[in-house]
Parts: C-alpha cells; sequence; structure tokens
C-alpha cells in the first residue's frame, strides 16, 4: 500500500483498523516534505518534533473523537492562528510571530484527532491569485514547477497535489481556495460566509473571508467541513446550529451530515448554465473541460439548463473594492507598534509607522492597502464603497433570482490553467480580472466548489466550479461526488513536476 | 455689542458593566499595567468582537430616560485612525446608526427652566492610556482600557451659559447613576466632556466654534466656558478672527490653548464595521427595559415633598446620591419618622462619610441599624445626644445599637425621682447660679442644665431636667 495515494478517509479508515498507524503515515509526509518541499516551497514552517509528538501522542492515548480523520496528517494555511506556531501571513510584517491562542479550527481540528504536518504558504496576507506575492518566496505547481500553484492558499492546493499530507485547510476571500485547486487539480470548497468560525483567521476582508478545505475528492471535502463547520460564539458572523440552544433570530444550520449524505444520486437534480461565463476571456480547452463535466453530470441523471446571469461584469471591480477597503483597515494594525517586525532606524512615531510599514509589506499588500483607503476617504466613500455595496447586493439578487430555476450552477473555476510563474507580478489588472468567476459567491456569501474536471495540451489541471444556494455544500459535494465517481481526474498525480 | 456664547457638549460616559464591550476581560480601573486584557482587546491578528449585551442595555437604558428615539436597527463602524494607544488602529464606534437619536433633557437654573436637545447617543469602546518614561525616554502603553464601554451623548448647541452646562451635567450625572448604568465619577474618567463653543452678537448667525478638550472637573468646565468666550471676543473685537480648531485646557495656567486646527483634522474613513452584525432591537426588548426603569433622582424628589412633607433642601441632599435615597426609603420602611430619616442623614451620616472620605454606596452602616437608633430616641430610651455617640460608636462595625447602649448604661434616665434628686443637689452644690437665675439672669440656667446632665452622665431626658430645676427654683 503506497500511503500517498491513499485519500484522507482511506488512510483514517487505514489507521482506525490498525493496518497503519499515525506515526507512520506522519513520518511518510515530512519525508515527502523534506525531498519535495525545497522545489515546490509549499510550506512556511514545517513542524517535524511537534508533529510525531501529536502523532505518538495520538497514537497511544485514548481515541478522544470518533471522526473519520483521526490521526490523518494535514497542513494549515499561514493565515490562521496556531498557539505557539509562528503565523506569518507569508509577510515580513509579521516577523516570528507566534499566537497566543488557537484559531477555532484548530481547536475543531484538534477535538477531531488531526496531525499537522505545519503551515502552509501563501500569498501575502491572502491577497493575489498566484501565491507569489509571499515574503517567503512563490510556491511552486506540482505539475508544472514553471507554473504558478494559483493563490492564495497555492501552498495548500500543491501540498494536497503532491501527496505533502492529505488535506489542506486554506481560506477563500475571492477565490482563494477553488481557483489554487484548479490550479493543483485537487478538490476545495469554500462554504456558505458564517458557517465556519473566522475566529483566528487573520483578516484580509471580513465579510468575505471563509475557511474552507483543500482535499484529494469532493468526499474528503465533505468529511473535513464537518470537523470545520460550525457555530462558535467568538464570531458574532457565525451561524447558529439547530440544537445550539441559540435564541436570536436568523437562519440556523444543520451541521455536521455532509459525508453522511454522499450518495451519489444526483438524478433530477437541475443544474443552471450561467452563459454569461462561457463568453469572452474564456480560453477553449476550458471551455471545453467544462462543458463536458456538465455533460457528465447530465449523464447522471442532472438536468443542464442555459440561464444569464448578467450581472457577472460587476463582480470584479465591486469586490476589488469592498476587499481593498476592509484590508486597509484590517492591516492597520500591522505598526511596529506591538508584535512582529518593526523598522530598525527611526525617529519619532510617525516615522516608526511609516518606515515600518514600507518596508514590512510587499507591494501588491500596499497597491490593495491604498485602493481601499482611498475607497474610503471622505468624498469618494459613496462613489466606490457605497457604490460597491450596492453592487453586492445586485449579484446576491441575481443569485436568488438563478436558484429559483435551478439547484446550482456549473462555471469555470479560472480563465485558463496556471500561467508562468512571473507572468501575473507585471500585470496586476489582468490577474484582478481573472478572479471573475470566483468572487460572485464571495459577495454573495454562498457556498462554491472546485474540481478537477480535466487537463489542457499541456497537461495542466483544469477545473470546474459548482456554487449553490446558502447551505447548499451538501447539494455541491454530492454532485461533485457522482462526478468523481465517473472520472479519475481527481486521482491523478503529477509526475515530479514536469508537464506529461 | 451684547455677546452671546453658545455651546454644544460631547460627553463621553463609561459604563458600569463588569465586562468590557467585545470580550470578557474585567472594567475595574486601575491594575498593574496591561493585567485587564486579553487578544480581542488588544486587537491581537485574528480575534474577532462580539457584543456585550449588558452594554447595549445600559446604552438603551439611557436613551430612553434622555428620552431619545431608539434606534430599531442600528450597526457598528470603524473609526479608523493610528495611535499607540489604539492596538487594532480603529476604534468601534457608531456614525451612521448608532444606537438613539433626539433626546431632551430639562434643566433648572436660577435663570430658569429649560429643555437641551440631545442630538445622539452612540456605544463605542474606549481606548488605552500611554505613559511617557523621562528617565527613559520611553512610552510605554497600557491597554487596560481597551475596550471598556462607553456611551457618548451630543448635544445640539443649546446652552448659553456655564450654569447651564453644570446644571445639564448633574442632571445626565444624576440620572445616569440613578439608572445604575455608570458611576460617573470624573476624578477616575468615567465621565468626560468636551465644550463645543463659539460666541455671535445676540440673535446674530452662529459663529466659528472651538472644541475644548481635558476637562477633568465641573469646575474647570465652567472656568474654561468663562476664558474661552472672552478669548473669542476680544479675538473678534480686534478685528481678527476665530480659527476653528481643538484647544486643551490647561488646568495650572487657567487657558485654553491650541492643539490641532481644523486643517490638520484626521479623515477617518468611517465604515460599517464587518464583524459585527446590526443590532435589532424588538418592541418587547424595549419595553421591558422602559417597565424596569427605576424611580429617578426628580420623581423621588417630588414623592419625599407631596408624601412626607420634606422641605426641598432635605429631598435635594437625600437624593444626592441614589445609595443615600435607597438607605432613606430603607429607613422609612422600618418605621422611621421620615424627617428624623433625613436629619439624621444629612447631619451625622455625610458628616461621618466625608470625616472618612468615603462614598455613601462605600457606608459601612446600614439602614436598620440606623433605624433602631431612631426607634430609641423616639420611644424615649436614649437622648439624641447619647445617640449621636452610639452612632459614631457603631458606624465603622455596623454595630448592635441595643448592645452598644446596654453595655455602656446609656438608657435615659425617665426616672423623675431620680432626676429630682440630681437636681436638688446641683441647686445646693451652685446656690450662686440658682440666685443669678432667679435674679434675671436666663443664662444661669443653661449652666444648671448642663449640670444636672453631667450629674446623670448625660443620660437624663432633657425635658424632664428642664421641668423638674424650674419646679425646684420656683419659677
Amino acid at each position: 500500500m503506497e500511503l500517498r495515494d491513499l485519500t484522507a478517509l482511506e488512510l483514517g479508515a487505514a489507521i482506525k483498523k490498525g493496518e497503519v498507524s499515525t506515526v507512520e503515515a506522519s513520518r511518510a509526509a515530512l519525508d515527502t516534505i523534506a525531498a519535495q518541499d525545497k522545489a515546490l516551497n509549499a510550506f512556511i514552517t514545517v513542524t517535524g518534533e511537534r508533529t510525531l509528538e501529536r502523532a505518538e501522542k495520538l497514537q497511544t492515548g485514548a481515541r478522544e473523537a470518533e471522526s473519520p480523520l483521526y490521526g490523518v496528517p494535514m497542513a494549515i494555511k499561514d493565515n490562521i492562528c496556531t498557539r505557539g506556531i509562528k503565523t506569518s501571513c507569508a509577510s515580513k510584517i509579521l516577523g516570528d510571530f507566534a499566537p497566543p491562542y488557537d484559531a477555532a479550527v484548530v481547536e475543531r481540528l484538534a477535538r477531531a484527532g488531526a496531525v499537522s504536518l505545519g503551515k502552509l504558504n501563501m500569498d501575502e496576507f491572502a491577497m493575489g491569485s498566484t501565491s507569489e506575492t509571499s515574503y517567503y518566496g512563490p510556491v511552486r505547481n506540482p505539475w508544472d514547477l514553471e507554473r504558478v500553484p494559483g493563490g492564495s492558499s497555492g501552498g495548500g492546493a500543491a501540498a494536497v497535489a503532491a501527496g505533502l499530507g492529505w488535506y489542506a485547510v486554506g481560506s477563500d476571500t475571492g477565490g482563494s481556495i477553488r481557483q489554487p485547486a484548479s490550479y493543483c487539480g485537487v478538490t476545495g470548497i469554500k462554504p456558505t460566509y458564517g458557517t465556519v468560525s473566522r475566529y483566528g483567521l487573520i483578516a484580509y476582508a471580513s465579510s468575505l473571508d471563509q475557511i474552507g478545505p483543500l482535499c484529494r475528492d469532493a468526499a474528503d471535502c465533505a468529511a473535513v467541513l464537518d470537523v470545520l463547520m460550525g457555530h462558535d460564539r467568538r464570531d458574532s458572523t457565525s451561524l447558529p446550529g439547530l440544537d445550539s440552544g441559540w435564541k436570536g433570530s436568523g437562519p440556523r444550520v444543520d451541521y455536521g451530515h455532509l459525508l453522511a449524505g454522499l450518495t451519489g444520486d444526483i438524478r433530477g437534480l437541475r443544474i443552471g448554465l450561467p452563459g454569461d461565463c462561457f463568453g469572452d476571456g474564456l480560453d477553449g480547452e476550458t471551455r471545453s473541460a467544462v462543458l463536458a463535466a456538465a455533460d457528465v453530470l447530465n449523464s447522471r441523471g442532472a438536468e443542464i439548463a442555459p440561464l444569464p446571469f448578467p450581472a457577472l461584469k460587476y463582480a470584479v471591480p465591486a469586490y476589488y473594492i469592498i476587499a481593498a477597503a476592509e484590508a486597509s483597515s484590517n492591516l492597520s494594525r500591522y505598526d511596529g507598534v506591538k508584535y512582529g517586525w518593526r523598522a530598525g532606524e527611526y525617529e519619532g512615531l510617525a516615522e516608526l509607522y511609516r518606515k515600518t510599514r514600507t518596508q514590512g509589506f510587499g507591494a501588491e499588500v500596499k497597491r490593495r492597502i491604498l485602493l481601499g483607503t482611498f475607497a474610503l476617504s471622505s468624498g469618494y466613500f459613496d462613489a466606490y464603497y457605497k457604490k460597491a455595496l450596492q453592487v453586492k447586493a445586485v449579484i446576491k439578487d441575481a443569485f436568488d433570482r438563478a436558484f429559483q430555476r435551478c439547484d446550482l450552477l456549473i462555471t469555470p473555476v479560472a480563465p485558463a490553467a496556471a500561467p508562468q510563474l512571473g507572468e501575473s507580478l507585471s500585470d496586476p489588472l489582468s490577474m484582478y480580472l481573472s478572479d471573475i468567476y470566483t468572487v460572485p459567491a464571495n459577495l454573495a456569501g454562498l457556498p462554491a466548489l472546485s474540481m478537477p474536471c480535466g487537463f489542457d495540451g499541456r497537461g495542466l489541471p483544469i477545473g470546474a466550479q459548482l456554487v449553490g444556494p446558502c447551505f447548499g455544500e451538501g447539494t455541491l459535494l454530492n454532485a461533485a461526488h457522482a462526478f468523481q465517481q465517473e472520472t479519475d481526474y481527481h486521482k491523478r498525480a503529477p509526475k515530479g513536476g514536469k508537464p506529461a | 455689542m451684547i455677546w452671546e456664547t453658545v455651546i454644544g457638549l460631547e460627553t463621553h460616559v463609561e459604563l458600569a458593566t463588569k465586562t468590557k464591550i467585545f470580550c470578557g476581560c474585567t472594567t475595574a480601573f486601575g491594575g498593574p499595567p496591561n493585567t485587564h486584557c486579553c487578544p480581542v482587546c488588544t486587537g491581537m491578528p485574528g480575534t474577532l468582537p462580539v457584543l456585550n449585551g449588558r452594554v447595549l442595555e445600559f446604552a438603551v437604558k439611557a436613551g430612553l430616560a434622555l428620552n431619545c428615539q431608539i434606534t430599531r436597527y442600528s450597526r457598528f463602524d470603524r473609526k479608523n485612525y493610528f495611535y499607540p494607544d489604539l492596538p487594532k488602529a480603529y476604534q468601534i464606534s457608531q456614525l451612521y446608526l448608532p444606537i438613539a437619536r433626539d433626546g431632551a433633557v430639562s434643566i433648572s437654573t436660577e435663570a430658569g427652566d429649560k429643555t437641551i436637545r440631545i442630538h445622539e447617543l452612540h456605544m463605542e469602546e474606549d481606548a488605552g492610556k500611554l505613559a511617557h518614561d523621562p528617565w527613559i525616554d520611553q512610552t510605554r502603553a497600557d491597554y487596560n482600557r481597551c475596550g471598556v464601554p462607553l456611551i457618548e451623548i451630543v448635544t445640539q448647541p443649546d446652552f448659553r451659559t456655564a450654569d447651564e452646562v453644570i446644571a445639564y451635567l448633574e442632571k445626565l450625572k444624576e440620572t445616569l447613576q440613578y439608572l445604575g448604568v455608570s458611576d460617573c465619577k470624573m476624578q477616575e474618567g468615567s465621565l468626560r466632556c468636551d465644550v463645543n463653543l463659539s460666541v455671535r452678537p445676540l440673535g446674530g448667525g452662529l459663529g466659528t466654534r472651538t472644541e475644548m478638550k481635558n476637562l477633568n472637573s465641573f469646575k474647570a468646565i465652567a472656568r474654561a466656558i468663562g476664558y474661552e468666550a472672552k478669548r473669542q471676543i476680544e479675538l473678534i473685537e480686534g478685528g481678527k478672527r476665530v480659527v476653528q480648531e481643538t484647544r486643551r485646557w490647561d488646568e495650572n495656567k487657567d487657558a485654553t490653548y491650541a492643539m490641532r486646527s481644523k486643517e490638520d483634522a484626521q479623515d477617518y474613513r468611517y465604515f460599517p464595521e464587518p464583524d459585527l452584525p446590526p443590532v435589532e432591537l424588538t418592541e418587547a426588548y424595549l419595553d421591558e427595559l422602559r417597565q424596569s426603569r427605576p424611580e429617578l433622582a426628580e420623581e423621588k424628589r417630588a414623592r419625599y415633598r407631596a408624601d412626607y412633607g420634606l422641605p426641598e433642601y432635605d429631598c435635594r441632599m437625600i437624593t444626592s446620591d441614589r445609595s443615600l435615597a435607597a438607605f432613606f426609603e430603607e429607613l422609612t420602611a422600618l418605621g422611621a419618622p421620615p424627617k428624623q430619616g433625613a436629619n439624621w442623614i444629612m447631619g451625622e451620616v455625610l458628616g461621618a462619610l466625608s470625616q472618612r472620605a468615603m462614598e455613601p454606596g462605600d457606608m459601612p452602616l446600614t439602614a436598620p441599624t440606623l433605624a433602631r437608633l431612631i426607634a430609641l430616641v423616639e420611644g424615649g430610651t436614649l437622648n439624641r445626644n447619647t445617640a449621636v455617640k452610639v452612632f459614631e460608636a457603631v458606624f465603622d462595625t455596623d454595630g448592635d445599637v441595643d448592645a452598644y447602649v446596654k453595655e455602656h448604661g446609656l438608657e435615659q434616665v425617665n426616672d423623675s425621682g431620680l432626676v429630682r434628686e440630681a437636681c436638688a443637689k446641683v441647686l445646693s452644690a451652685h446656690p450662686k447660679s440658682a440666685a443669678d437665675y432667679q435674679g434675671g439672669k436666663e443664662k444661669a440656667f443653661g449652666f444648671l442644665v448642663g449640670q444636672v446632665m453631667r450629674e446623670l452622665k448625660g443620660r437624663a431626658n432633657p425635658q424632664a431636667v428642664n421641668a423638674a430645676l424650674k419646679e425646684l427654683l420656683g419659677s
């Protein structure tokens, strides 16, 4: 049995049966990381000793959890706080900052018996679509080392694709889980806003950020989401569960049944195909692969119907204003006063701030802080920020109308497969535009999934996106599961980083 | 020319919740630096605010008591600025949809009654404190106060005199104290006031205003208003103009000086706080708070006048503090005659408190103890002077009055035989005084009474002594 070929659930089952130990699996992953991560740069911190100690403890201690993922080694994006372990957001400005507390999802993973291998590389503060803006150097795509893995959760996508761990926990503000999943040939899902606690997720854009998994397949995603999702009183935007005893108003969520709900039966499922997502600017091979995926779903009994989605064209500008505005405020706390990195020489407070922030942030982060600061400035607020919120409402409304006619939408994840390293850095605007298919789900707070649906002529993975209504995770995962029962794109592994 | 001063106030009041506005840390005043904080109130990366329900409750109670419209759907906003005492580099406040608006407070001054309109009342978090250490030339930050809940109450520019401002602040303080939403201690910073002031020719349009900060007492506020109005009038009369700016009151120099002008004003880039959902209030919630409102000082004074016939002065003294009024009401409920209760409070109780520099709320003596003491006086067991001695003896320990009286043998001597005997003894010991009195010197009578009281160790019923002496002196 080759451990790295197993899915997380398969490994979890093997651990439960005693066929393989948690320690063996952890050692195997650490060995793979040692062998391959010099080239990939998927990790910022590998916790080695600590990982093995944790694995030993899970091995010998009483099983405190009955999660099917008990003992399975995984990794965490470096913008999710881990107590006592460096959490850098891939930025120079956080220095060796080690948070004094664990993020809510880290606590939940610990309770489910997860073993963390370390912290994953990413775009600085999750700002980027290529994982090249990291202070710790770019992550490379395991399918082709000269190409980007996507971003911002590029470290997670590359690690899962290359077998450096069985799943990763990332975050998605405008496509940061789905787009790298697509570029690296793995399955990733951003759940409904409010279903995973953001407590301990270092904020980029608070109203859009959501934590989610990157996995080998849809079933693994369901299992990880069952661990991650749940109400948390420390996050005021977290939604209460059915049994939480919550007395407030608003929706309640039936948490914890996603894996159990995977039947693969999608007969009668109504899938919308938004024509506006298949127009100009979409690469031909990507277009064919996504349409072919729709055909596969159709062959399993789903109905495919075209529908219009004209609001799409407003999504990118609205997204970049809202995200940048919130980021400009969220990132103001990094001033060299309290923690992280501080400029070496300065005269007085203003210069301490200026030098620390000028030298501590990378170019893309500074670009978005300036953009957001401008959008919130007096005299511009109404024209930019307020307008963007109106667009957000229009997009929500467009989805509402679409979901009256169908159960989910299928679209491309990105206009094309992974670009070359360096290509996007010189042209940030076209990088922003490439987020067009992923940002609408964030603006509307909806669940959206990316699944491998083919390869282009250069052997690079292509992804298809499924978007559902609020709390439609089960529907998305079940459709992806049905698709993965028919296809094997998700099972293919990169061979040493050279295109096939 | 006759000049008119136009004043508006922005008052920050610290709410008396046990914990902070967005986390569970204590709001206790003081403490060693950075011991009353956690990752949330120090704004550590990844942390999120959770609104303390008591803060909302207290703010709504204050809004209702100030006759405001309560906003059914309100929201928090971020006010962005860089300063080391503000660890997130933004303050969570309310700009667009404050919790309460359009209120009114009636005040009385020597010039008459008046209504001050409240523009708005909003919730926000306090910042930390910086301390510069000149010995090492370093500034230290203390985040204990970060996240302490505040309400800011903004009035319309309805004040014309310092008297009106002070009357309003006293009324505000009294109202908030009676509601139990703040202790309003200026010396601990739980009530802070910024004064916006301009001058204009009587009846003219509004002039350019300045804002004064660092006003730490009612006295400072009154003096600063006087100074600033005079400064502005002199500027205009001298052909100069008033610059819109923020000025700081210097207590030692008795003057204001410029801190920053309008040109340096910051753009706070307010926007809705995405980490906190909007606050939606139901009518049932508001009704519950309306019904649970305690009786306020003004209402108590009216009731004391009507039900007990207490003079206005007494009513004011008793209601000058919420716990004093509660003490008085408990005394009355225990059967003490209201006027007697009032006299004891205004005299002995306030005296004992001031001697000990103690707040009424911290008084060790309980109402049942004083009620018992008053009952002993009323029943003739103790005379008033002896009772005062007992009061002093039991005040700090809330001791047992009956036990003390018994132990020290302080019961009043009402036995007419004993009193008569003592009087006779005194008269035979002081024949000259007796003769003086009989010769018309009224003063000598007092001396004789004193001697009898001494003979009876102060325990005699004064009326009985008077009567017996007069009888023996044949007057």
